[in-house]
């Protein structure tokens, strides 16, 4: 490929950083605004887990299919959504991904196949069966599939849900990856306290499916090891699952004191274990993109995040009118 | 024409034609086809009672056995709804909703209001409802007036071959999601049912007896005892009107009011647990919208709030029958204004 170490083009890591960077972007800036009051709601943020979301997504065109959790804005992001329309949803306004009718925790958006954040722990993964199994229909004869991706929580990994659909899955061979965003907590409780199994590979293998283990907050790691699995999919190769190991910078929801963390965490993670930083240090140190173009980046994204927030706010709130419209068919 | 068939085939038929004209119709459910992977018979069952028997021969692998796995299978329909497919989901049993309600109230009915009318979900999830069976306190609910509160789910309860076929392939071509409920013990019920695919509209009651004294609004199996009940009122020279709501969402809630307003007197029959049923819900709406038409007070006839028993002497005490709603509009045939 090119001349330096990275299975991506220039073109294509400047891409990949730009996506990570919006997303950092997006959510610190949810972060300030809810805390001045502007935004109604639940609100769980993204921060420190790019890489997983960029990382998998960039494997994936807009007829492949994801099932988010609730923390949802990432997936979104790297899924191609709108950002403009994915702030308005959550200042619940008219125009928003979901005419404000969803907010933070149901974001979706069909046409990039992303078929929604999800209020409920784990439900996904069913949904996400059933994405592959359309996609399987559909594929051609000898031709690759679309694949469908089920992203949960170390903590959701634990409902009955995402274990019936990893035998489901692997009983009906669908083109289904199933992504555990392990990131030491679920809400507050440690994952070590909440689940009895070292290695989700292990518990993979207890359904019949291959797993592997990645460092989330390595891009690069999480690129590789999505390649695999997804190309597996799309060849007929049956389910996988993929755990990332990663680390949440903000609570489990905003609002939460995150007493529960041991003193200097949260410093330690930032300072330590920032996927953006690790993958920044990486591009440039092998003086594959400079500084520069990293802050030129970082100009247009505060830009773009900016200009998305004013027209939030700007927009028209929903009428008594949308109330009672898309319940069924016709209403 | 004048063929007669049962409801079970009815059900049968429908779910061919919509397959043989529509390609992405498919269904799943535990043990649709039977006697998968092993080496006996293919299409051993067709269904615990035998009700898709035979579709597997006509259309191989778009009907799936599932795991035991209610969460798994009837979320992975939804997901495939949503994805630009028609499945149909058999739950068997709707007493089996509890271990997989999630998937259906916070996922499927939900979609296309909270994605803000850009989602559509068009799942049919067949179940059999009704008690009758001596199947006990957890094969035997009724329980349509759980799916009915929730809004974005449609509720079919036929009570004849006719409708069930017509409102089944409605349910299938409905973008909606659709609770179809099969009462068990209408199965073997046979009545004439044209060879040609037709649909039965939603939201459109059925008045199965003309009647100028009672109102008796039932649905499903209760259609039938209160046919029972107006025969025996007729006897007496009461002439009951017998209404079958056929879908309980959308609700025909006009028929009933204009039926009302001509007999005065309303009897509310419902199979389903008596708080917060679909008798109580005919009644306020009626109280309503229609206080002034009323001659007298308006009468329920359903179970006791008790679970479904399984001692043949119990359950035959636990489900309303003819001579109970007959009472039921004797009682207010006596009371209130002529």
């Amino acid at each position: 490929m090119a001349d330096h170490p990275f299975p991506l083009s220039k073109d294509e890591l400047l891409a990949a950083y730009r996506r990570m960077r919006t997303i950092r972007e997006f959510e610190e800036r949810l972060h300030i605004d809810f805390g001045r009051g502007d935004i109604p709601g639940f609100v769980h943020l993204y921060a420190g887990e790019e890489a997983a979301a960029v990382g998998i997504m960039l494997h994936l065109h807009d007829g492949d299919r994801i099932a988010s959790t609730h923390r949802g804005h990432g997936h979104c992001i790297a899924k191609g959504v709108d950002v403009t329309a994915m702030m308005k949803e959550i200042y619940g306004k008219k125009g928003g991904s979901c005419e404000g009718k969803g907010g933070s925790m149901h974001i979706a958006d069909l046409s990039k196949g992303m078929m929604g954040a999800n209020g409920i722990l784990g439900a996904g993964a069913p949904l996400a069966c059933g994405a592959a199994l359309a996609a399987k229909y559909r594929a051609k004869k000898g031709q690759p599939s679309d694949v469908a991706i089920s992203f949960v929580g170390d903590g959701a990994s634990n409902q009955g849900t995402f274990l019936e659909s990893l035998n489901l899955a692997a009983v009906w061979d669908l083109p289904a990856i199933f992504v555990v965003e392990n990131n030491g907590y679920a809400e507050s409780t440690s994952r070590d306290y909440g689940t009895a199994v070292d290695s989700y590979v292990d518990r993979a293998a207890g359904f019949g499916l291959p797993g592997v283990t990645v460092d989330g907050t390595d891009f690069f790691a999480v690129y590789e090891a999505a390649g695999e699995v997804i190309r597996r999919a799309r060849e007929g190769g049956g389910p996988s699952l993929l755990e990332c190991k990663m680390v949440r910078f903000h609570g489990h929801f905003e609002g939460d004191a995150q007493t529960y963390r041991a003193k200097g965490e949260l410093e330690d993670i930032r300072a330590n274990r920032d996927c953006l930083s690790t993958f920044k240090a990486a591009i440039t140190g092998a003086k594959v993109v400079t500084d520069a173009e990293l802050q030129a980046i970082d100009h247009e994204v505060l830009g773009l995040i900016e200009r998305a927030v004013t027209a939030a706010k700007a927009a028209p709130l929903p009428t008594a009118a949308d109330l009672t419209t898309d319940v069924y068919v016709r209403y | 024409m004048a063929r007669k068939i049962s409801m079970k085939l009815a059900i049968n038929e429908a779910i061919d034609q919509e397959m043989s004209r529509d390609p992405t119709v498919i269904m799943m459910g535990e043990d649709i086809v039977g006697g998968a992977g092993g080496e006996g018979e293919k299409d051993a069952w067709g269904g615990v009672l035998g009700v898709t028997k035979g579709l597997y021969a006509k259309h191989g692998d778009r009907l799936l056995d599932t795991p035991l796995s209610e969460s798994a299978y009837i979320g992975a329909a939804i997901g495939a709804a949503a994805c630009g497919m028609r499945p149909i989901a058999e739950l068997m049993f709707i007493d089996f909703m509890g271990v997989c309600f999630d998937q259906i109230f916070n996922q499927a009915a939900k979609f296309r209001y909270m994605f803000g009318g850009k989602a559509e979900t068009p799942v049919v999830i067949r179940a059999m409802v009704g008690a009758g069976f001596r199947a006990a306190a957890q094969h035997s609910q009724m329980l349509t007036p759980l799916f009915t509160h929730i809004p974005g789910l449609k509720v079919v309860c036929p009570s004849t071959p006719y409708d069930t076929k017509g409102l089944l392939i409605q349910s299938i071509r409905d973008n909606d999601p659709v609770i179809f409920c099969e009462h068990k013990n209408l199965y073997g019920f046979e009545g004439d049912v044209p060879e040609k695919s037709y649909t039965v509209p939603f939201g459109e009651a059925s008045v199965v007896r003309d009647g100028k004294d009672v109102s008796i609004v039932a649905y499903g199996l209760m259609v039938h005892r209160a046919l029972e009940a107006a025969a025996l009122l007729a006897k007496e020279g009461i002439e009951a009107e017998v209404i079958d709501l056929r879908t309980l969402s959308p609700l025909d809630i006009d028929t009933v009011l204009e039926s009302v307003e001509k007999t005065g007197r309303l009897v509310c029959v419902d199979e389903a647990s008596p708080r917060c049923n679909i008798a109580t819900d005919i009644s306020a709406q009626v109280a309503m919208q229609a206080f002034g038409a009323l001659k007298a007070q308006i009468e329920m006839v359903t179970p006791p709030h008790v679970p479904v028993p399984f001692s043949p002497a119990l359950e035959d005490l636990y489900i309303p029958g003819g001579p109970q709603i007959a009472d039921a509009a004797r009682r207010t045939m006596k009371k209130g204004k002529t």
